[in-house]
């Protein structure tokens, strides 16, 4: 089983190869297209801030990379968005992966302090049945940081409430991507990540 | 539902968990890392650890430790103490912390917090103030753990971390810290009234109401306590038990 995180302008990587480690796997670090495009799992995790981060994909052509890869992928939290249609933060046309769109969260008035931003702590998910998702009990707690979220979709295949109902899981085929952080989210994190790792791909 | 948090903070003296802090039968005591594994197992939401060390070599050490914890805990941890320039931030992000807290540094060097914003984003930055409220009814921010008085008033100060970037606020009253007679649930209250970011409670915790009122009187998105958690008056369990009875979102 070979598993790569993709390396790029974001933070956050070495904690998902930790989490990795902890669930019983190696995972290496790359931005060799050549090992990208031959592991059985590819991670495209992240901490950061859309525009910046799409540009530095596309000066590298790893857009057209990932888009391309046919082995099970997962992204998290800007690998996420990244992996939506556009992003509000600084107006960035994304990849294209799941065909919605990345909003800022807005607090609705008269009481705009009630909810904060960003989103940051444990927020419950509302589950498909998918093999991603098993043995969670019923809506399990994970943790988000983050200011944008994907609406919700025809690819959406878990939601968070937060100001609106969001999508805090999307899948399409081989793409799966997660706007929390399973890294950071004790044993349920754990599970969703060994799932991942370890659910059958034809 | 959007959880409220409980962290515990443990304070970190060249690598150890300093004296005072320990667990009846628990072998590890002096350990950070297995500390804050059994606080994780115990259900806290997120970890906190203060580096109190002085010298160069047992810095070293406590990034050392930042490493290990990040390879062993799979809950969200801030580190914080010394933290005075973009270097230090690097070293403890590239370590695996998730946030660092700055609390003189930025009251030194307030455009400290927007450098940290721009380099690694608004999520990595716990700005912890120190306040004390004089006898005029303002809560002065304090320097140095409280040594030194400024002139930065509370909420103006709050507000100014806010819009240079930083990502919560963490807030301890001087008087309210160690006494065990709860949170400052008023200032609290106006602070989260104030701020579009959360606000972490920390100082003050004697008993499981007193968490319950920092959530409910003083609005706050987390709090966090280090004795009451540490020599076991109250276990993290039993908290979150009591909290979801009063009706309070928690993580069980």
């Amino acid at each position: 089983m070979k598993i790569v995180i993709i390396k790029y302008n974001a933070g956050n990587i070495f904690s998902v190869r930790y989490a990795v480690k902890r669930v019983g796997f190696e995972a290496e670090i790359t931005d060799d297209p050549a090992v990208i495009r031959a592991a059985d799992r590819v991670i495209f995790p992240g901490v950061g801030e859309a525009g910046t981060t799409m540009q530095y994909l596309r000066e590298r052509g790893m857009d057209e990379l990932i888009r391309s890869l046919t082995q099970p992928v997962l992204g998290i939290c800007i690998g996420m968005q990244l992996m939506c249609r556009h992003s509000e933060e600084s107006d960035t046309d994304c990849l294209g992966i799941f065909d919605t769109p990345v909003e800022l969260f807005v607090p609705p008035e008269p009481n705009p302090m009630h909810y904060k931003v960003p989103h940051m702590g444990w927020n419950t998910l509302e589950y498909s049945n998918i093999p991603l998702f098993q043995d969670l009990g019923p809506n399990p707690y994970v943790y988000f940081v983050h200011s944008y979220h994907p609406t919700i979709c025809a690819h959406t295949v878990a939601v968070t409430d937060h100001i609106v109902p969001f999508s805090s899981a999307l899948q399409k085929d081989n793409f799966y991507a997660l706007q929390f952080h399973p890294e950071k989210s004790g044993e349920v994190g754990a599970r969703i990540l060994h799932r991942f790792i370890t659910m059958r791909h034809d | 539902m959007l959880a409220k948090r409980i962290i515990p903070c443990l304070d970190v003296k060249d690598g150890k968990t300093v004296k005072g802090v320990h667990f009846v039968n628990f072998k590890d005591a002096g350990d950070p890392v297995a500390m804050g594994a059994e606080y994780s197992r115990q259900g806290a939401d997120e970890l906190v650890f203060l580096d109190i060390t002085a010298s160069y070599e047992g810095r070293k050490t406590f990034v050392d430790l930042v490493r290990r914890v990040a390879e062993n805990i799979s809950i969200p941890f801030t580190v914080g103490g010394g933290i005075n320039e973009l270097a230090d931030v690097e070293k403890l992000l590239t370590a695996g912390a998730d946030k660092v807290s700055v609390n003189s540094a930025a009251l030194r060097r307030p455009e400290f917090i927007e450098e940290i914003a721009k380099h690694f984003g608004s999520q990595v930055i716990v700005a912890a103030i120190d306040a004390e409220l004089n006898g005029n009814g303002e809560w002065i921010c304090y320097l140095n753990g409280g040594h030194i008085p400024t002139d930065k008033e509370l909420f103006a100060w709050a507000r100014e971390v806010e819009s240079r970037g930083a990502g919560e606020v963490l807030f301890t009253s001087m008087s309210h810290d160690g006494v065990k007679h709860g949170y400052p649930n008023d200032a609290l209250a106006k602070l989260a009234d104030t701020l579009h970011i959360p606000v972490i409670a920390s100082g003050g915790a004697g008993t499981k109401e007193d968490f319950k009122d920092a959530f409910l009187l003083g609005k706050a998105d987390a709090a966090l306590a280090a004795s009451v958690f540490h020599f076991k008056e109250i276990t993290i369990p039993e908290l979150k038990q009591y909290l979801a009875a009063e009706g309070i979102p928690v993580r069980l």
